[in-house]
C-alpha cells in the first residue's frame, strides 16, 4: 500500500465567480469546514470530510468543485479568499514537480459529479479511476439511517459515551496495534445502521491551539449494540505511530481512544453516513473487500447476518469477503473469523508481506476467485462493500472489471447499474 | 424528527396528526389555498410539469429532492428546523429565559402582526409574477421563476401554521385574508406598497428577486432568532429556501450584463441607441432599474427611527441580522446609533437611541449585503473588458417612508431641489420609455437550450442538469 497516496487530495473549492454567498453551505456543514470573509466562501482541506451535505441545499451549483492537489500544497483558506476565480487543475508535470506520481492521482478520492468514465466506454483515452464507479444512493432494502443527530449544526453539539470495553485485536507484541473499543450511550439516543461511522472529538487542542476536529471511524457493530439489546457500539482502531511517509508522529485521536480505559468517557458526533449500508431483503448476497480497519464495517454487516441466521427467520443470501494485511499478525479479528462457518461466510485473505509466501493484494485473491465472483456480479441481489486504504479502490475496481469482462459482461453497463441501483459502495481513506 | 410524514394530506414534520382541531382547520384553508393558487398563481401553468425541487426532509441529505411535476400538485407542507433543547432568547429584556414554545398573552397582538405581514409577502410576490410565464427568456428560466412561486407559497403555509397554531380564531381570519387580499387591488390591497407594485417584464423579476427577496433573508434572519420559538424554526428553514431566489436574481440580472457587454465589444459602442436597436439592454437603462428596485426596497425595513422596533427587540420578538454572532450586550439600552436626516439641503447623521433605530440597523446591514452583489455584477463588466460600472444609489435616494420621504436626493447623495428633480428623474429611475422597450424586448422563449437575445445563457444547470434540459414539459 503505498503510503504516498494520500498525499493527494481532492480539494473541495467553491466557484466564487457563481457562488452568491448566500451562507446555506456554512450553515449545512456538519463539521465546520466552511468559513468567509467580505469577499468570498471558502472550504478549509483539513476539516472537509468529504460528506457532500452542502452539496444539494447549495443554489447556483458553485459548490460542486473538485481539484486534484498534493496536500501540502493544498489552497489554504486565506488564500482562496482572495480569488475571483477557481485556479485551473494542475497539470501532470506541475503535480510531478510537487512529488506526485500518476498512480497517485489514479488512487483519488471520488469527486461527486456523475462520473465521465463511467459513462464513457472508450477507457482508453482516460484515466482509469475507480472511484468513480462507487453508489451515492444506499440499496432498496436499506434501512432508514438516522444522520447528524449529534455535531456542530444540531440541536446537541456531541453525545458523551462511556467506554465499556477497550481490547486488543491484532497480536501483542507488535509495532502495530489495533483496539476493538466498545463505547456505552446510556440513555441517549444514538441509533446507528452497519456502514455508518460516528465522529470522536479528542480533549484538548492542537498544536495551534485550536480545538481538535471530530475524527471519524466506522462502526464495528450491528444495529442492535455490540451486546445486542445494548446502547452500545463498537469501534476499530488503529493506533498512528507514523505519517504516510513513515516520519514518527502520534496520531492524536487514534492514541486518545487506544489508550481509554473502561469507565473513561469520550464526546461523539453523528452518526454519519447513509448510503454504504447493507441490503436487507432475503436472498441478497453481499461482497465484502477491505483491508486493515476498513474491516470494521463488514465485521458489523456480518455480525447482523449472523444474529439473523441465527434467528431462523431470514433467508441470508451468499457472504464473500476478501480481506487483505500485511501480514497475519496485522490481521484484526484474524481469530474470530476463521471460526465461521464456511456455508455462513466465504473468507478470503491477502498477506502483502507474509514471509511464507508471495505478496498477495485483495484483487489478486478477487481474481483467482473469479469462477465464484462472476454469478455474483451478475446477480442483481449482489452488493459490493469496499473499505481500507485509498489505494486499493483502483486495483479493486478494475479486478471488477476485468472478473466481470472474463465471464463475458459488459463491465459498462454493468458498472452503470451497480452505481445507480447502490450495490457498489467505496469507502476508503 | 426532521422527517417529513408524507402520508397525510398535509406534508410535515410537527406532528400534525396528533393534533386533530389544528389539523383539520388546516385540512380546509388548504383547498382554499389551491383555489387561490388557480386563480391567481402562474398563468396558463394549470398543465405544465416542471422540474423542481421538493423537500421530503429538512435535513441537508433530504431537503431537495428533484422530479417533473405540476404546480397545483405540489407538496406544500409545513416544515420546521430542527429545535433546540432548551432554548434560551438570547436579547432583549427576556434575555437567558427560556425561548417561548407558546405566544406570551402581552406579545400576542404584536407577534401576529409581524407574521400576518411577513405572510403577507408570500402570496404577494407570486401575484405580482403572475404574467411573467408567459414571456419567458428560456425554458430554464422558465423552470426557476415558478420554482421561486411554489416556494413562496410554501412560506405562505409556514406562516398559515404558527397563525392556526399559535392565534386561535384570530389566527383562523387572519389566514383566510391572507388569500382574501391581492396584489394590486384596489379595495383589497397587499399590506406593504412594494407588493401592490406589479412585476411587469423579466428584468424588474430579476431586480425584484434580488434586491426585494434580499429584503426576505434578512426578515427572517431577524425573525429567526426570534424569542418564539416556532417562528424561529419556521424561518430557519425558510431561508434555506430563500438563497435560491436570490441566486434567480443576481444569477439573471448578472446574464443580462454579460449579454450586454458582449454586445458593447461586438459592436465597439456603449452607444444607448445602437445597443437597443441590437436587442440588448444598455447599462444605464439597468442602472435605473437598480436605483428604482433597491430604493423601492429599503423602504421596507420601516422608518429609521421606530418605537415599535424597540419594542419588538426588548420584548424578544425580532432580533438583529446574525444577532448571535454580535459581541455587545443584546439588551442595547443606552446606546446609538446614526440616522440620516435633512436639514437646510444638507444630509445630516444625528445619534439616536438605538433601540429606536434597529430598522436603520437592519437597513445598513442589507445594504452592505446587496451593495457587495452589485461588485459582483462590476466583475462581469471588468471580465469583459469594460470601464463601465454599476452601483446602488444613496440610501436617502428615492425614499417615502420615515426622515427622508420627501426629501429630494439624487443617487449621488445631494438634496437636489423640486425642479432639478423633476428634470432629472428620467436620468435616474426607470422612464416610461425604457420600461417600453424593455417590455418590446419580452418574446416568449422556451425551447429547450435556446435564449431570449438579450439574455446569456448560465454557466451550469440546474441540478447537474445540462443547461438545454426539459426543465418544463408543456402539456
Amino acid at each position: 500500500m503505498g503510503a504516498s497516496d494520500s498525499a493527494v487530495i481532492k480539494q473541495h473549492l467553491i466557484d466564487p465567480e457563481i457562488c452568491i454567498r448566500c451562507n446555506t453551505c456554512e450553515a449545512t456543514c456538519p463539521v465546520g469546514a466552511i468559513t468567509h470573509d467580505d469577499r468570498n466562501y471558502v472550504v478549509d482541506a483539513s476539516r472537509c470530510n468529504l460528506c457532500m451535505d452542502c452539496i444539494a441545499p447549495c443554489p447556483t451549483g458553485s459548490i460542486d468543485n473538485w481539484r486534484n492537489m498534493p496536500r501540502v500544497i493544498a489552497y489554504p483558506v486565506a488564500e482562496q479568499m482572495l480569488w475571483d476565480e477557481l485556479p485551473p487543475e494542475l497539470t501532470p508535470l506541475q503535480l510531478a514537480d510537487a512529488g506526485v506520481s500518476a498512480d497517485a492521482m489514479a488512487a483519488q478520492t471520488p469527486p461527486v459529479s456523475l462520473p465521465a468514465s463511467a459513462a464513457q466506454p472508450d477507457a482508453g483515452a482516460v484515466v482509469f479511476r475507480g472511484a468513480d464507479y462507487g453508489a451515492s444512493v444506499p440499496p432498496w432494502s436499506a434501512a432508514h439511517a438516522y444522520t447528524n443527530l449529534y455535531g456542530p449544526k444540531a440541536q446537541i453539539k456531541s453525545v458523551t459515551a462511556t467506554v465499556t470495553g477497550n481490547v486488543r485485536v491484532t497480536e501483542v507484541g507488535r509495532e502495530y496495534d489495533t483496539h476493538h473499543i466498545v463505547l456505552d450511550f446510556g440513555a441517549m439516543p444514538f441509533p446507528v445502521l452497519e456502514g455508518q461511522s460516528i465522529g470522536i472529538v479528542p480533549p484538548g487542542h492542537d498544536a495551534h491551539g485550536r480545538v481538535h476536529h471530530p475524527r471519524q471511524y466506522s462502526i464495528a457493530s450491528p444495529r442492535n449494540g455490540e451486546r445486542p439489546g445494548y446502547n452500545n457500539l463498537s469501534l476499530t482502531i488503529k493506533r498512528v505511530l507514523a505519517d504516510h511517509q513513515g516520519r514518527p508522529v502520534r496520531g492524536a485521536a487514534s492514541n486518545y481512544m487506544c489508550d481509554l480505559k473502561v469507565g473513561d468517557t469520550v464526546q461523539v458526533t453523528g452518526p454519519f453516513g447513509a448510503s454504504f449500508l447493507m441490503p436487507n431483503h432475503p436472498r441478497s448476497n453481499i461482497v465484502m473487500i477491505c483491508t486493515g480497519t476498513g474491516s470494521a464495517p463488514m465485521r458489523a454487516m456480518t455480525e447482523w447476518r449472523r444474529r439473523l441466521r441465527a434467528s431462523a427467520k431470514f433467508e441470508g443470501g451468499k457472504l464473500m469477503l476478501f480481506f487483505g494485511a500485511r501480514t497475519q499478525q496485522e490481521l484484526p479479528y484474524f481469530g474470530p473469523l476463521q471460526n465461521l462457518p464456511r456455508d455462513f461466510i466465504d473468507t478470503n485473505f491477502a498477506f502483502s508481506r507474509a514471509t511464507d509466501g508471495p505478496r498477495r493484494y485483495v484483487q489478486d485473491v478477487m481474481r483467482e476467485r473469479a469462477a465464484d465472483l462472476a454469478p455474483l456480479l451478475a446477480d442483481h441481489n449482489t452488493f459490493i462493500y469496499v473499505c481500507g486504504l485509498k489505494s486499493m479502490e483502483e486495483g479493486v475496481v478494475l479486478a471488477l472489471r476485468d472478473v466481470a469482462r472474463d465471464a463475458g459482461q459488459d463491465w459498462e453497463s454493468l458498472a452503470v447499474r451497480f452505481q445507480s441501483q447502490g450495490r457498489l459502495h467505496l469507502e476508503t481513506y | 424528527m426532521s422527517a417529513i410524514n408524507y402520508s397525510e394530506k398535509i406534508p410535515n414534520n410537527v406532528n400534525l396528526g396528533e393534533d386533530r382541531a389544528l389539523q383539520r382547520a388546516l385540512e380546509q384553508w388548504q383547498p382554499n389555498f389551491v383555489n387561490w393558487w388557480d386563480e391567481a398563481g402562474p398563468e396558463q401553468s394549470r398543465d405544465m410539469e416542471v422540474y423542481l425541487r421538493t423537500a421530503v426532509s429538512v435535513d441537508p441529505q433530504g431537503w431537495a429532492e428533484f422530479g417533473h411535476v405540476k404546480m397545483r400538485d405540489y407538496r406544500w407542507g409545513i416544515f420546521l428546523g430542527p429545535g433546540t433543547a432548551d432554548r434560551e432568547i438570547h436579547f432583549g429584556d427576556h434575555k437567558g429565559e427560556k425561548a417561548w414554545s407558546d405566544v406570551p398573552g402581552e406579545h400576542r397582538a404584536n407577534l401576529r402582526r409581524i407574521i400576518v405581514t411577513q405572510g403577507d409577502t408570500e402570496p404577494a410576490s407570486v401575484e405580482q409574477q403572475r404574467h411573467l410565464g408567459q414571456t419567458a427568456p428560456s425554458m430554464y428560466d422558465l423552470r426557476n421563476l415558478f420554482q421561486v412561486n411554489v416556494e413562496e407559497g410554501r412560506h405562505l403555509w409556514a406562516m398559515v401554521y404558527l397563525l392556526h397554531k399559535h392565534f386561535g380564531r384570530d389566527g383562523r381570519e387572519e389566514a383566510e385574508a391572507l388569500l382574501e387580499r391581492r396584489s394590486g387591488d384596489e379595495n383589497n390591497p397587499r399590506i406593504l406598497g412594494a407588493f401592490n407594485e406589479a412585476t411587469p417584464d423579466w428584468l424588474s423579476f430579476f431586480m425584484f428577486t434580488y434586491f426585494t427577496d434580499r429584503d426576505g433573508k434578512f426578515q427572517l434572519c431577524a425573525l429567526a432568532e426570534s424569542a418564539f420559538d416556532p417562528l424561529a424554526r419556521t424561518t430557519k428553514f425558510m431561508l434555506t429556501e430563500e438563497a435560491h431566489h436570490m441566486f434567480v436574481g443576481e444569477s439573471g440580472v448578472s446574464r443580462i450584463i454579460q449579454r450586454t457587454a458582449a454586445a458593447i465589444n461586438e459592436l465597439k459602442t456603449d452607444d444607448v441607441g445602437k445597443l437597443r436597436a441590437a436587442g440588448v439592454i444598455d447599462l444605464p437603462t439597468i442602472q435605473r432599474y437598480i436605483n428604482f428596485h433597491f430604493s423601492v426596497t429599503i423602504d421596507l425595513f420601516g422608518a429609521d427611527e421606530s418605537s415599535n422596533a424597540a419594542t419588538f427587540y426588548s420584548s424578544g420578538l425580532k432580533g438583529r441580522f446574525e444577532e448571535g454572532k454580535r459581541d455587545d450586550d443584546h439588551v442595547l439600552k443606552g446606546q446609538t446609533y446614526k440616522v440620516l436626516e435633512a436639514k437646510e439641503g444638507k444630509l445630516f447623521e444625528k445619534e439616536v437611541p438605538m433601540l429606536n433605530a434597529l430598522n436603520e440597523v437592519l437597513r445598513d446591514d442589507y445594504i452592505k449585503d446587496s451593495v457587495a452583489g452589485v461588485n459582483r455584477w462590476n466583475k462581469v463588466l471588468d471580465k469583459a473588458g469594460l470601464p463601465h460600472r454599476l452601483s446602488v444609489p444613496h440610501k436617502a435616494f428615492h425614499r417615502n417612508i420615515g426622515a427622508l420621504s420627501g426629501v429630494k436626493v439624487s443617487p449621488d447623495g445631494r438634496v437636489v431641489s423640486e425642479a432639478e428633480w423633476k428634470a432629472k428623474v428620467d436620468e435616474w429611475l426607470p422612464s416610461a420609455d425604457d420600461r417600453a422597450f424593455v417590455a418590446s424586448l419580452m418574446g416568449r422563449v422556451v425551447e429547450p437550450g435556446k435564449f431570449a437575445n438579450w439574455i446569456a445563457p448560465p454557466v451550469m444547470g440546474i441540478n447537474r442538469q445540462p443547461v438545454d434540459f426539459e426543465y418544463v414539459r408543456f402539456a
